[in-house]
């Protein structure tokens, strides 16, 4: 399978991660590359097979819902780029 | 002092006849002579090892020590250590000073183990070299042009090197494996779930496991005694018993049936690294097991599947390097967008930036069920077919790697070549089964691993033969000539 440009724009959005103009050939072959390894899935035939999600299929453990986290707002901001009176800061969204 | 075992290591601090500080200082002061050279090491912590060396003493005196008090280790810089900067080898957490411990860290803070420091990896974790870090290539300790193998590179040469007596990695398709493979070393990637995930940064979540990496399998059974056991808050951590996986060590050989899995001595495979392999396997022979052929006829579609999977689940959870709450942000973002794509951009390296894309793609409408879906259905056939295998034998033992380590810059522009490389320890992770490498020789001084597989919750018998091995094998006893 072979990407283009149009390919690589699209999954720069979704995967929110900028390409420069001048890269966008290299990653288009890199990734083609990559999606023909994963070609040789679709020769196999997978009827009835269930998909394996955990190794040892276990489900999801529950536990009571009881506060177990302490505030620590501080410790965790301090490693922020940009906070203010505890809030983080981004640019401005709405106009 | 470096060249004793973890049990002589051990008695001695016991009887006083060595001080915890003296054995930190003296691996503090190995670190300082040869880490320049060999870049094991992201960050040495030496006033942390200090203080909790003499807090190690002071335990000792008292009557308190565990076996591991006062034996210093060296974490993978995957693990968040308190007060200490978490890297996981990328630019995008260079400045990240890590607000809490991993459980695996508060483990081994709780036994009294000095941290010397944390050890380069690939980038995220995500490589089989150890050349995809922020801070450069690792080298391997037996050869400078050689990679240390990957993603725990820096934890498997600190070994080799003997600037640690033990260390943290973490497997998610042969990361401990591989570089303990690569540089000599006894690395055991346990059952999913052993080990708590908690405050390791996720690559892929439903294979990520941490294990030791230590000289020899006795080392290995004691530093996951510490490590492992049930955490709450790892959602996916089993609630088992404590297990002690130095229980059966000594036990006899006598009857073992190993399954060679015919599949793995294919094409690819170096034939030097196969004859190793095969006169291992002879050794254990010697010691009374059973040698019999197995099959896991689904072998090829492992590489495949893993690397829909692992990629799917790393764009994710690497959506949470957003350039707001923690890791790099860009200047002057333009607006939200802007500030999200190009704090990632910039951030994350080639390597990263390729697989989150791949597994944006393989998780986007359109494609799901041909590859997600499909990956996972693959990845149950991969482990039926070891739940087969195991129906007529104990374990299994074959490669780590088709090769010994190979040089740097080998394989960095192709990154399918190096993805192909991993053939053999893939497979374990996609089943969440326990694997160890184990040294069993070398090739033009190049080291090369046993890698012995067994099923769910088989890690004492894993390093039972692993022990047994190493007891009529000197391989994982060498040190490289320049660190002795």
């Amino acid at each position: 399978m072979s990407l283009g440009k149009t390919e690589v724009e699209y999954i720069s959005r979704l995967a929110a991660i900028a390409v420069e103009e001048q890269e966008v050939d290299e990653v288009a072959g890199k990734l083609s590359n990559i999606l023909d390894l994963f070609s040789q899935m679709e020769a196999v035939d997978t009827d009835g097979v269930k998909p394996m999600a955990h190794p040892l299929d276990q489900v999801q453990r529950l536990r009571p819902d009881v506060v177990t986290e302490t505030n620590q707002r501080e410790k965790l901001q301090s490693v922020a780029p940009a906070t203010d009176q505890g809030l983080y800061l981004v640019p401005q969204v709405i106009e | 002092m470096h060249n004793l075992t973890i049990k002589q290591m051990s008695e001695k601090l016991q009887s006083g006849e060595i001080t915890s500080v003296q054995l930190t200082q003296h691996y503090l002061d190995r670190i300082s002579k040869y880490d320049g050279e060999l870049n094991a090491y992201v960050t040495v912590t030496p006033e942390l090892a200090m203080a909790m060396a003499e807090e190690a003493d002071k335990k000792i005196a008292a009557g308190q020590a565990e076996l591991l008090t006062g034996i210093p280790v060296a974490h993978k810089d995957i693990f968040c250590t308190d007060g200490v900067k978490t890297s996981c080898s990328s630019k995008m957490l260079d400045n990240f000073i890590a607000p809490y411990d991993a459980h695996v860290v508060t483990q081994l803070k709780k036994v009294g183990m000095p941290i010397l420091g944390k050890t380069n990896m690939d980038e995220f974790a995500m490589g089989s070299s150890s050349e995809s870090s922020y801070y450069g290539p690792t080298k391997n300790p037996w050869d400078h042009k050689a990679v240390p193998g990957g993603s725990s590179g820096g934890s498997a040469a600190v070994i080799a090197a003997g600037l640690a007596p033990m260390a943290t990695g973490t497997d998610t398709g042969g990361s401990v494996r591989q570089p303990a493979s690569f540089c000599g070393v006894t690395g055991i990637k346990p059952t999913y779930g052993s080990v708590s995930r908690f405050g390791i940064v996720a690559y892929a979540s439903s294979f990520d496991q941490a294990g030791p990496m230590t000289r020899s399998a006795e080392d290995s059974a004691w530093l996951l005694n510490a490590m492992a056991g049930f955490d709450e808050r790892d959602s996916t951590s089993l609630e088992r018993e404590a297990v002690d996986y130095s229980a059966e060590l000594t036990n006899s050989l006598k009857g073992l049936k190993v399954g060679v899995p015919a599949e793995y001595f294919g094409e690819g495979l170096d034939p030097e690294v196969e004859k190793i392999v095969r006169d291992a396997i002879a050794e254990v022979e010697k010691q009374g097991a059973e040698i019999v052929e197995v099959h896991l006829p689904n072998k090829d579609l492992a590489v495949p599947s893993y690397y829909v999977l692992a990629p799917a689940e790393a764009s994710s959870n690497l959506s949470r390097f957003d350039g707001v709450r923690f890791g790099h942000r860009c200047e002057q973002p333009k607006d939200l967008q802007d500030l999200y794509m190009r704090s990632r951009s910039e951030g994350f390296g080639a390597e990263v930036k390729r697989r989150i894309m791949v597994g944006a793609y393989a998780l986007s409408s359109g494609f799901y069920d041909a590859y997600y879906l499909k990956a996972q259905k693959l990845r149950r056939m991969v482990r039926d077919d070891f739940t087969k295998a195991f129906e007529s034998c104990d374990v299994m033992m074959g490669p780590v790697a088709p090769t010994p380590a190979f040089n740097i810059g080998e394989k960095t522009d192709d990154p399918t070549s190096m993805y192909l490389a991993d053939l053999y320890t893939i497979p374990v992770n996609l089943a969440g089964l326990p694997g160890i490498s184990v040294p069993a020789g070398f090739v033009d001084d190049r080291p090369v691993g046993l890698h012995i597989v067994g099923p769910y919750f088989s890690e004492a018998k894993l390093l039972n033969i692993a022990f047994q091995y190493q007891q009529v094998t000197d391989w994982h006893t060498k040190t490289p000539a320049q660190y002795q």
